[in-house]
């Protein structure tokens, strides 16, 4: 009896091999795939134990601080409430994590890596987050949410000589506290208007007018034109083999480039579109951003690319201004199947603000660790040089005429040069529904801040009317 | 030195590992911890002294090896328990002191376990009334749609656990018995036995298959047909027997997870543990899906004792962390290596209880060391498996390291019956 005694010995051996083998497969072969499973919080649920590090405004504000439970849990307050909402996001087991909070979270948790890390565990010091820094300015965005007053849409400002971020304001909005309850997660989820969106970064829509200061830059940048050169800008101009239609169906003649922007005269910058063509507008869209998700410290979850949208299957894929189903001189004009996030339209700004290189956005400045020291520095970055300091400055000329004598007079301020472009994009032309832009940058001669307003819907409304009042209250609350 | 000289040195393993063990709980959560908390340890060292003193008396030629394995298993379960609750590790401790009474019982009671043959049927019958108490109206319970335990008053406990040992006893007495006869008929080249002799047999695969339907626990019915079938076996030496009996076992599964639900949502959880359907589900795949999630963070090296995320605030993140997920709290804990050397230490109590079997010299204790043997390493298969997704989870016991009183007890009493046969064995082969 003894040798099948063995035997089943040997099965047995057999069996306990592979459960060695399972427990290996989990802990070692499937690991990285397991952590990164979205159904496993448990690296959420193990930072509940993290003091995790607060997020202030430029002026010390703070935005998110980490506040300690009884349990010795930590939980996640807003004190400004929704002020910032979609820029900052939120941190909770549930839902997860977005905005800042997301983006920086390794660093608000803490996550010191390598020596010092294990340093910190041997002493037994608890693992504590460092704090982060923002640009943001709690004011101006206050200001930017009051004027909005409730409409749907958007405002971004930036510095343009570094990039940073002063003002994300992005209506609907929410107070991120409630997030806490699954219940009013839930309802936020499934809200009218998408308040957990950040229109900023994530709101595509077609730019309207706006977009003629990309046209312009590429057609002067590339010595193909001058401001002072005159095209016709007659009414009913056939583009791409359609009459295309001025504002009003005003008809202006032979005009220069500079009335031309003054005026927002479509036919003109649809002509100019054309012959600076395809290959060239492609490459200057390029150099302003567009193309590929706006470069921000956001998640990529949260960042959409601008450009033209024309997949016939419904992709939301951008394609370059190159392909086929572009009807070039529409596009020119912020129409055709252009759409650009707000963040993207503030860059254009920028870019011609600053002679002509455009800085990348960013939020954060630095964050500090519990010691004080600065643990990790976002140091400004040059994007690209979008055009020549020379062709900025015409720019700059054309964009000032806007603003003193065009479609954009809502915007001056006293005593401060603005430049800056109007835009109105239909959105339903039988009901007359419009989305009303306004891009700017001031003061002209010394640029210290770069803008994006938009408004989704209006009924009738444009965007020297509309967005160019809100971009002026903005930047006077920046610039005072 | 002597064979209980040995044992004594033995149990120095399981000292260090329960000194060591609570030290570095009790210095993690000072401030959660009581000073008495310390004394569960200290209780625990003496009831294996304990343990030792009552071999020593009573069974001086028993393996040497058997308690100190089994210390160290057990050491490692109250620590874990220990580090998860401080109550439950004082009632793990209370539990122990149960069972070494069992021990005690058993081993001075049942000085000629040979006796046990006479009682055979009546412990049959027993074990299979034990085995449906938990259908019984008003003290049967059901858990996570199992029917495996009950509760008397303040008691509850889990039938099962005893009437496996009840069972193994009947099949070795029965085996033993007709073996021969088993094998003596061959028909077409193959052996076939007269009905009146499988009669039985079949009647022991209907029970697994009724522990099915009744009791609706996968894990536990595979684990008493595997015995079954080792001790068939082992018992007839013919490969047929074990092959036709997995066949049958096989066909019956797949009848009842095709047809009771319980037993088809287990199998489907375990087949798509990260479906998002079957994860929200009660009674889903959450468990398993947890279990794999906390493996993953134990890695190689295990992120330290008391390091484990087991809940936050009152909700757990492990269900059931200190019965069925106890062994992926040891490797979120311990690591790969940790649970390596678990698995090893299971091996050496494998082996040790096989050695017992091919030393005894009748068929009746042979078998019954086998039986003993391979359910206690079915179990820990039907677990481990369980919570490494080798096999649907179930819910049984770790033996000697979960928490849970029948099982404490029950494993203690086959721990002296294995003793029992250890001593008669080596003593006879000795003389």
């Amino acid at each position: 009896m003894n040798k099948p005694i063995i035997r089943v010995f040997a099965v047995l051996l057999v069996l306990f091999g592979l459960l060695a083998y399972f427990t290996t497969r989990w802990t070692v072969i499937d690991r990285a795939a397991l952590q990164d499973n979205p159904q496993n919080k448990r690296e959420l649920l193990a930072q509940q134990r993290i003091a995790r590090g607060s997020i202030e405004a430029a002026s010390g504000t703070v935005l998110a601080r980490s506040i300690r439970r009884s349990d010795g849990t930590y939980a996640r307050h807003y004190p400004e409430n929704g002020l910032f909402a979609q820029t900052v996001g939120y941190s909770f087991l549930n839902p997860g994590t977005a905005g800042l909070e997301r983006f920086y979270n390794g660093q608000l948790t803490g996550r010191t890596a390598g020596l010092e890390g294990t340093l910190r565990k041997l002493q037994g010091k608890r693992q504590q987050g460092n704090d982060l820094q923002t640009a943001l300015d709690p004011q101006a965005q206050q200001v930017a949410i009051d004027q909005l007053a409730g409409r749907a849409g958007a405002v971004v400002a930036l510095d343009p000589r570094s990039g940073r971020v002063k003002v994300m304001a992005s209506i609907p909005s929410y107070d991120p506290n409630v997030l806490r309850s699954a219940k009013q997660t839930a309802r936020l989820n499934s809200a009218p208007g998408a308040p957990l969106l950040n229109r900023t970064t994530a709101g595509l829509y077609p730019p309207g007018s706006t977009f003629k200061i990309v046209t312009a830059a590429a057609a002067i940048d590339s010595g193909l034109y001058e401001p002072s050169s005159t095209v016709n800008g007659d009414n009913g101009v056939e583009i791409s083999g359609v009459p295309l239609n001025n504002d009003g169906g005003q008809s202006f003649g032979e005009v220069d480039l500079t009335t031309a922007l003054t005026q927002s005269v479509n036919t003109v910058w649809a002509q100019v579109g054309e012959r600076v063509g395809k290959r060239r507008i492609s490459r200057y869209m390029e150099r302003f951003g567009f193309g590929s998700p706006v470069p921000v410290d956001l998640p990529p979850s949260e960042r959409l690319a601008s450009g033209l949208y024309c997949s016939p299957d419904g992709n939301r894929e951008v394609v370059s201004p190159t392909d086929s189903c572009v009807d070039i001189g529409r596009a020119s004009i912020g129409q055709d199947k252009l759409l650009a996030t707000p963040l993207q339209m503030a860059m254009v700004a920028s870019a011609v603000a600053n002679r002509g290189i455009l800085m990348q956005p960013a939020i954060a400045t630095r964050t500090i660790d519990p010691e004080g020291r600065t643990a990790y520095e976002n140091t400004p970055q040059r994007f690209s040089r979008v055009m020549s300091a020379a062709s900025a400055e015409k720019l700059t000329a054309m964009m000032q005429r806007v603003v003193q004598e065009g479609t954009g007079t809502a915007a001056a301020l006293s005593g401060i040069e603005v430049a800056g472009k109007t835009g109105t994009a239909e959105r339903d032309v039988i009901n007359n529904i419009t989305q009303p832009w306004f891009i700017a940058f001031a003061p002209a001669s010394d640029p210290q801040v770069a803008i994006a307003v938009t408004i989704e819907k209006t009924v009738g409304g444009f965007g020297g009317t509309d967005a160019a009042p809100i971009a002026k209250a903005v930047m006077e609350s920046l610039l005072r | 030195m002597s064979a209980r000289n040995r044992e004594l040195f033995g149990l120095l393993p399981a000292s260090l590992l329960i000194v060591a063990g609570f030290g570095a709980v009790f210095l993690q959560e000072r401030t959660q911890l009581n000073n008495l908390s310390l004394t569960y340890g200290a209780i625990f060292l003496g009831l294996c002294f304990a343990a030792h003193l009552i071999i020593r008396a009573r069974l001086p030629d028993a393996d040497p090896y058997l308690l100190p394995i089994i210390a160290v298993l057990a050491s490692i379960g109250l620590v874990m328990i220990y580090r998860l609750n401080e109550t439950l590790a004082r009632d793990q401790a209370q539990w122990f002191v149960i069972g070494l009474v069992a021990f005690a019982a058993t081993i001075i009671l049942l000085r000629d376990y040979r006796l046990l043959e006479r009682y055979r049927y009546l412990i049959a019958a027993a074990s299979i009334a034990l085995l449906l108490l938990p259908r019984v109206p008003g003290i049967g319970q059901q858990a996570n749609g199992a029917y495996l335990s009950i509760s008397l008053g303040p008691v509850s406990f889990q039938p099962a656990e005893f009437a496996k040992i009840g069972i193994i006893i009947f099949l070795a007495s029965y085996l033993r018995d007709t073996r021969a006869l088993l094998v003596s008929r061959k028909r077409y080249g193959i052996t076939l036995p007269r009905l009146k002799h499988i009669g039985p047999l079949l009647l022991v695969w209907g029970l697994a298959m009724l522990m099915l339907v009744f009791i609706r626990d996968l894990g536990s019915s595979l684990m008493f047909f595997g015995g079954f079938l080792a001790m068939l076996y082992v018992a007839t030496d013919r490969l047929i027997f074990p092959v036709v009996g997995f066949g049958l076992f096989g066909v019956g599964a797949w009848f009842f997870a095709t047809t009771v639900g319980h037993v088809g949502d287990r199998i489907s959880a375990w087949q798509h543990p990260f479906d998002p359907r079957l994860y929200e589900q009660i009674g889903g795949s959450y468990q398993i899906a947890q279990s794999l999630f906390a493996q993953a963070d134990g890695g190689l090296w295990g992120q330290g004792f008391g390091q484990a995320l087991i809940s936050v605030g009152d909700s757990p993140i492990l269900p059931a962390a200190q019965t069925d997920l106890i062994y992926a709290v040891i490797v979120n804990e311990l690591g790969l290596i940790g649970s390596i050397a678990l698995l090893l230490v299971y091996v050496l109590l494998i082996e040790r209880g096989f050695r017992v079997a091919v030393l005894a010299r009748d068929s009746f204790s042979k078998l019954l060391a086998t039986g003993l043997t391979t359910v206690v390493a079915l179990q820990v298969f039907v677990i481990v498996g369980g919570v490494t997704k080798v096999i649907p989870l179930t819910g049984v016991t770790l033996p000697f390291v979960s928490y849970g009183g029948s099982s404490i007890v029950a494993n203690f009493v086959i721990l002296a019956l294995l003793l029992l046969i250890s001593d008669r064995a080596r003593r006879e082969a000795r003389r």
